[in-house]
């Protein structure tokens, strides 16, 4: 199991400092050779505005059935169309923005957290931490992970804060993957040994000189696991874990438009699956955009 | 090459307990106790403390471990709640509607992959290369589920040209007789061309939703190995010494850039096995994934548990005979074991 991502660049801390003018010039110059980095950029602040207030702006109440409405097609009036109860998509679609980037985020912060620290700790302790993080790590990757992750939600119980649980359990191998590496490669650098020596304790070392020298790859790895999350969350409450109806979710209003899309009514799947994918889709590029910036050695 | 894969086989043996430990904490260290969930939604405090007594959840832990490992040994996975079966019963002969899914899954997105990949490595910064680019970032943001439905809409409510998803033969058709369980070539062993037909209009749906998926990390590899490949100083020698792009692109450069290709299909099936229990609830798919699913909504905690491991004890499987083919294809490995 080596992919192109394990291979450990060597430490980016030794180049010579740059004038601070010249990262912008490097974004520009990414974001000019590939313009869907750009994109990714207007993408992920449309759904931050979604998120942040789109509950508030959109046009119909996302639970509220209308009986004299149901499953009509998109027009003026309902944009995305009506689902079986009358409800209106487009207003459901931007609702769950919010609960589907909170899902995500919450995974993503809380494994960034956990998997961040213990892979700092593995790569810069060595010995038996490594053993028993890389342990921990190798018998969470022998499961398929959206497997393990259906396990985990249905022993912990069916409810948003286990989704959030489940998905950060099955990125923490990437995140102490990523950490141990970065971590390794500094743990005998100049800087660090100067910090030693200054009499700084071990945990000190570990968060202020080594954590802030690791942060702009684990950007990226959060960036590129965002994706994977909402994706991950959507699949387990598409199969029925997690999220209850009528809560809007992208994944539980794919899956209620799942018996339509048979009977011909695209609509109700259709919208909630599209913003499902832009999402993934903004993250993924996002996360490949950061990368060429922070680290140009790793591109594919 | 025995002693390389001896040696593999006993790595395997740790990720194994590690797996078995989990799939038991699962069901017994976390929250929510299994009693409750077997005694149903009416239990008194009494049945619940029989049925604790039953299943063994009074005694210590270490304890009950033994007792899970030595049902597993003995090939029992406990009974489901809602049917009465026996789990490893109905795991076993679901088992290979999931595989013929997943097997010509893989196999079509290979046959696609590959030859994309080469051309976007040949043809750095072209066209075809962009299509990678795209393909590869689009792939992985689909959900699979949504795909799947997409396909149902368009080749079965719009054009008509695929059959309703409905499992893996419809109603008026008979299944083949059982020889391996899959469908394909039981029917095909058995001279049965109509079935053949009609199973393979049902399997080709879902598997080509399963292939989309997985597509993307298949060609992004294949395209990054070939392009070090291709850079590389024996494929300089191949051409300088007039041998024809063709034979250096395929013999040379080819065979080369597969090793990390290989590799990658270890990951590819982590997702494919993932994917494959949403592609069987879209297309109605009677294989594990689907079992449990339907049980997981249920609260019935056996066939989980039992599909859990299973998921795990096969993707094992896979990884090892992915290294040993490893071992197989690269001379180098096989030397340095």
């Amino acid at each position: 199991m080596t992919d192109a991502s394990t291979i450990v660049p060597p430490a980016t801390d030794a180049q010579p400092k740059r004038p601070d003018d010249s990262i912008f010039r490097h974004a520009r110059h990414i974001a000019a050779e590939n313009p869907l980095t750009g994109l990714s950029f207007v993408l992920f602040a449309i759904i931050a505005f979604c998120a942040l207030v789109g509950p508030y702006v959109v046009p119909f109440d996302p639970l509220a059935s209308n009986t004299s409405e149901t499953l009509q097609s998109p027009s003026l009036r309902h944009l995305f169309g009506t689902d079986l109860l009358g409800r209106d998509i487009f207003s459901r679609v931007i609702a769950a923005t919010r609960l589907d980037f909170v899902i995500a985020l919450a995974s993503v912060a809380l494994v960034f957290l956990i998997g961040g620290f213990a892979g700092i700790a593995a790569g810069y302790f060595g010995g038996w931490t490594d053993r028993i993080v890389g342990r921990i790590s190798d018998t969470i990757m022998a499961f398929p992970l959206f497997v393990l992750a259906m396990g985990i939600v249905a022993a912990l119980g069916n409810t948003v804060t286990n989704i959030v649980i489940a998905t950060a359990i099955i990125n923490f191998p990437l995140y102490v993957r990523v950490a141990r590496a970065e971590a390794n490669v500094r743990r005998n650098a100049g800087f660090v040994q100067a910090a030693r020596l200054s009499g700084n304790g071990e945990l000190r070392i570990l968060l202020a000189h080594i954590l802030p020298n690791i942060m702009p790859i684990m950007m990226v790895q959060v960036s590129l696991t965002m994706g994977y999350a909402i994706l991950n969350a959507a699949g387990l409450s598409f199969i029925g874990l997690g999220v209850k109806p009528p809560t809007p979710e992208w994944g539980i209003m794919v899956a209620e438009g799942a018996t339509n899309i048979i009977s011909g009514e695209w609509w109700v799947a259709f919208f909630p699956g599209a913003a499902l994918m832009i999402a993934v889709f903004c993250f993924n590029l996002l996360g490949d955009g950061l990368r060429d910036l922070v680290d140009p050695q790793r591109r594919t | 090459m025995l002693l390389t894969i001896a040696k593999r086989l006993i790595t395997v043996i740790p990720t194994l307990i590690g797996v078995v430990v989990v799939t038991f904490l699962l069901t017994r260290v976390l929250p929510g106790d299994p009693a409750v969930y077997f005694a149903g939604p009416a239990a008194t405090p009494q049945s619940i403390a029989e049925i604790r007594k039953t299943l063994g959840l009074d005694r210590p832990l270490p304890d009950q471990f033994v007792r899970y490992v030595n049902d597993l040994a003995h090939g029992n996975f406990g009974n489901s709640l809602s049917t009465g079966q026996p789990v490893a019963t109905e795991i076993s002969s679901r088992l290979p509607a999931s595989a013929e899914l997943t097997i010509f899954g893989l196999l079509l997105s290979i046959a696609v992959a590959v030859p994309l990949g080469i051309l976007a490595a040949v043809r750095q910064g072209s066209w075809i290369d962009h299509l990678c680019r795209m393909v590869a970032t689009a792939g992985v943001s689909l959900p699979v589920f949504f795909t799947g439905l997409l396909l149902v809409y368009v080749f079965y409510f719009r054009l008509g040209w695929s059959p309703a998803p409905i499992g893996r033969l419809d109603a008026f058709a008979t299944a083949p007789r059982d020889l391996t369980g899959f469908y394909l070539i039981d029917s095909l062993l058995t001279g049965d061309i109509a079935t053949f037909r009609a199973a393979f209009g049902q399997l080709i749906l879902p598997a080509f939703t399963l292939g989309i998926f997985s597509l993307a990390p298949i060609a992004r590899m294949t395209r990054a190995s070939m392009l070090a490949v291709l850079a590389s100083d024996f494929v300089r020698t191949a051409r300088a010494s007039g041998l024809s792009s063709r034979t250096v692109i395929l013999t040379y450069a080819f065979r080369n850039a597969m090793l990390p290709v290989v590799t990658t299909l270890g990951m590819v099936f982590s997702f494919l096995l993932g994917a494959n229990v949403l592609v069987e609830k879209v297309f109605a798919w009677p294989g594990i994934g689907s079992y449990a699913v339907e049980a997981l909504l249920q609260s019935d905690f056996a066939p989980v548990q039992g599909f859990v491991l299973t998921m795990a004890v096969l993707y094992v499987a896979l990884n090892l005979i992915i290294d040993i083919l490893y071992g197989v294809i690269d001379p180098r490995v096989r030397l340095e074991a």
